[in-house]
């Protein structure tokens, strides 16, 4: 009796129960980013998948031949060619991420701080030189590292050398400084915006449990920014790794990072699948090196208290 | 408590531009005292213990703690130690890490270390709470690893600002009673700041009470309600009923009144009293007046018309009409004889001690500028 009267409750609970789902707030929300998701699925995450795909297959002169292989691979870990830039390109951008994240720190401390009523104004500056190409800033770091650019004449005006300093541009340095530059403003943002986070009462609290200025920032303010230089960190090291352009402008023979090898198998050496196999194991290592970055920041953070 | 000075403030003033937070504030705080400092907001009480903590810098003036001059001194410098409003409790560490962050300094050995923490955190029955993180407790539990990082720094003052504030009522009450048993069992000087007049009254030695960065009045709890020297102090410290009044004569300390309605009084002159024109304020608290049922017979008596009645529970708040009188007086009434039930215009008769009166001395003009 009981069974039979609970039967037909069981059997209508389940559209009912699938009708409240389509109005609740999850439903409603999925509905939503929709869009941007299929796009993102779409352009984002299918590209990836060939890319994938091609880096297990091999080049027949003109053809694609589809049989699965990890000769790719084999040439991309070995290569002692791939292994240098490989090296040389988490090199650099670990460099640049530690230098930008350096440097952005104070500036968004300040600005956080000690910007008074003119934060958004201090904001507005910072983003001001990327109004300009992106192109044009690497070009004017030409300009500026050259040899008879700004820094040598300057330097040479003032007496501090007597002829153009030429290890300025075209090597790895000149990379590291216009890269750190580029990416600044991208690294003060979410620092900034994690600093403003901090409840100011936190730093007096420490102050008036004995702490010094300098002591209260390493125990307070810095563990609580944590998650934006952790954030700044990312921003600039996952994209630096790949970078092209700047390596290409300014680092000259010395300066070669592994997009260029990746853009020429894709282009000239038209070698669809190395090029995809390098990317991927790109894609990989800078993975593998943020996730110890985090790691190793989050645990000298744990160590400072 | 002893009668040694332990806070000393000589002529404070603090200027925010050209608006003065404090003005001229002089007063002396004794070693193990319980001292209250009771406001409305913005009446310059937080500043005033943010300038000891060493938060705020007074534009000028002194504060002398434990007889050092401090001013020039960083909080961290300081033998003070603060319970914030919002308890300041450092997120990324657990209670116990939040306890021991001021004995890191101390250079403590791990075991003398612990058992600071563990002492601390009895006192303020958190015991076994130690690996719990801020985000995981309620109000009154953060506001107990306030005070125990801040006591285990065994501090010589402990300024509380607000402290209670942030707790329901029921919680609240109970951290009254327990703050005034710490501060007995510690003996440390305890500085309050609060505008809960109740809290005030219920906790300290002695209450400042500020207005406009001013202090009206310093005097213990039961003085400041009973003998409020201004119409302001006596406003802010509980209902009240004023009286304008005419004065009769004056001798040595006693000045002889003309309540109209209430006959002639005798009151003491307070501190800075002073009359014009012959017109004073006094004041009569709701509770110094008294019903009168059927045959009851006081020797001071008043007829009146029950205008307004509010139920309170426990007790009940009526505004009384009395002929000749501006203002209805308002009365508290216990509901034990039935004061709840009384209709609205009743016609009633109210007991008054002459003796409860009390002269109110002019508040000084306001003028922060």
């Amino acid at each position: 009796m009981t069974a039979a009267a609970f039967g037909p409750i069981a059997e209508t609970s389940s559209p009912s129960r699938r009708r409240a789902w389509m109005r609740s707030e999850e439903a409603r929300g999925l509905a939503m980013i929709s869009p941007t998701f299929l796009y993102a699925l779409a352009l984002l995450f299918l590209p990836v998948l060939i890319v994938i795909a091609y880096s297990f297959w091999t080049q027949n002169y003109l053809e694609i031949d589809r049989t699965f292989t990890l000769e790719n691979y084999r040439q991309a870990l070995t290569e002692p060619i791939y292994r240098d830039l490989f090296v040389r390109s988490l090199w650099i951008s670990l460099t640049v991420s530690v230098v930008t994240v350096v440097f952005s720190y104070p500036v968004a401390w300040f600005i956080s701080f000690h910007g008074g009523v003119h934060k958004n104004l201090w904001l507005f500056l910072i983003t001001v030189p990327c109004w300009t190409s992106y192109l044009l800033r690497v070009m004017s770091w030409k300009v500026i590292l050259g040899y008879g650019g700004v820094m040598n004449t300057g330097l040479i005006s003032m007496g501090l050398i007597d002829k153009p300093v030429t290890s300025l541009l075209y090597n790895s340095n000149a990379v590291v400084i216009t890269l750190v530059h580029s990416w600044a403003a991208f690294a003060i943002l979410p620092i900034y915006v994690s600093l403003q986070k901090v409840d100011r009462t936190l730093i007096e609290a420490a102050r008036d449990l004995g702490d010094n200025r300098i002591k209260a920032f390493f125990r307070i303010t810095l563990p609580l920014s944590l998650p934006g230089v952790i954030s700044a960190f990312l921003i600039v090291m996952i994209p630096t790794v790949g970078d092209y352009v700047t390596p290409r402008l300014v680092g000259g023979k010395d300066g070669v990072m592994i997009a260029t090898a990746i853009q020429a198998q894709f282009g000239k050496a038209a070698n669809w699948p190395l090029g995809a196999a390098l990317s991927v194991t790109t894609m990989v290592l800078v993975s593998l090196s943020a996730a110890a970055v985090v790691l190793a920041l989050k645990f000298a953070i744990r160590r400072i208290k | 408590m002893s009668d040694r000075a332990m806070i000393q403030i000589e002529n404070v003033s603090k200027f925010y531009g050209i608006y003065k937070a404090l003005d001229d504030v002089s007063l002396s705080i004794a070693e193990g005292e319980f001292f209250s400092l009771l406001g409305p907001s913005g009446c310059g009480k937080t500043t005033l213990l943010r300038s000891i903590a060493g938060f705020e810098n007074p534009t000028t003036g002194e504060i002398y703690i434990d007889g050092v001059p401090s001013l020039a001194l960083p909080p961290n410098k300081r033998p003070t130690n603060m319970v914030f409003q919002s308890y300041a409790i450092f997120p990324h560490l657990d209670v116990a890490e939040n306890v021991a962050y001021g004995l890191k300094r101390l250079k403590l050995s791990p075991e003398e270390e612990k058992k600071r923490v563990g002492d601390a955190l009895d006192m303020v029955r958190l015991s076994g709470l130690g690996r719990r993180k801020a985000h995981e407790l309620s109000g009154g539990q953060r506001q107990r690893v306030a005070l125990a990082r801040a006591l285990v720094m065994r501090p010589k003052v402990l300024l509380l600002d607000e402290p209670l504030s942030a707790l329901d009522k029921k919680l609240r009450e109970e951290m009254q009673v327990e703050l005034r048993t710490l501060q007995k069992a510690v003996g440390i000087t305890f500085i309050l700041v609060t505008h809960d007049q109740y809290e005030a009254l219920a906790l300290s030695d002695r209450i400042a009470v500020m207005f406009d960065g001013r202090i009206a009045q310093i005097a213990t709890p039961k003085e400041i309600y009973q003998r409020p020297r201004t119409r302001k102090v006596a406003d802010f410290l509980g209902g009240m009923n004023f009286l304008k009044a005419k004065v009769l004569g004056e001798q040595g300390n006693a000045v002889s009144i003309d309540t109209a309605r209430f006959g002639a009084v005798q009151l003491v002159k307070p501190q800075g009293f002073a009359t014009s024109d012959g017109h004073v304020t006094v004041g009569i608290r709701p509770e110094r007046l008294r019903l009168l049922w059927d045959d009851d017979r006081a020797p001071h008596e008043l007829a009146g018309r029950i205008e307004n009645r509010a139920y309170f529970g426990e007790v009940t708040h009526l505004t009384v009409g009395i002929d000749g009188l501006e203002q209805p007086l308002s009365m508290v009434e216990t509901n034990n004889f039935g004061a709840d039930d009384l209709p609205i215009g009743a016609e009633i008769r109210l007991a008054y001690d002459p003796e409860a009166f009390v002269l109110l001395a002019e508040d000084p003009p306001v003028s922060r500028l």
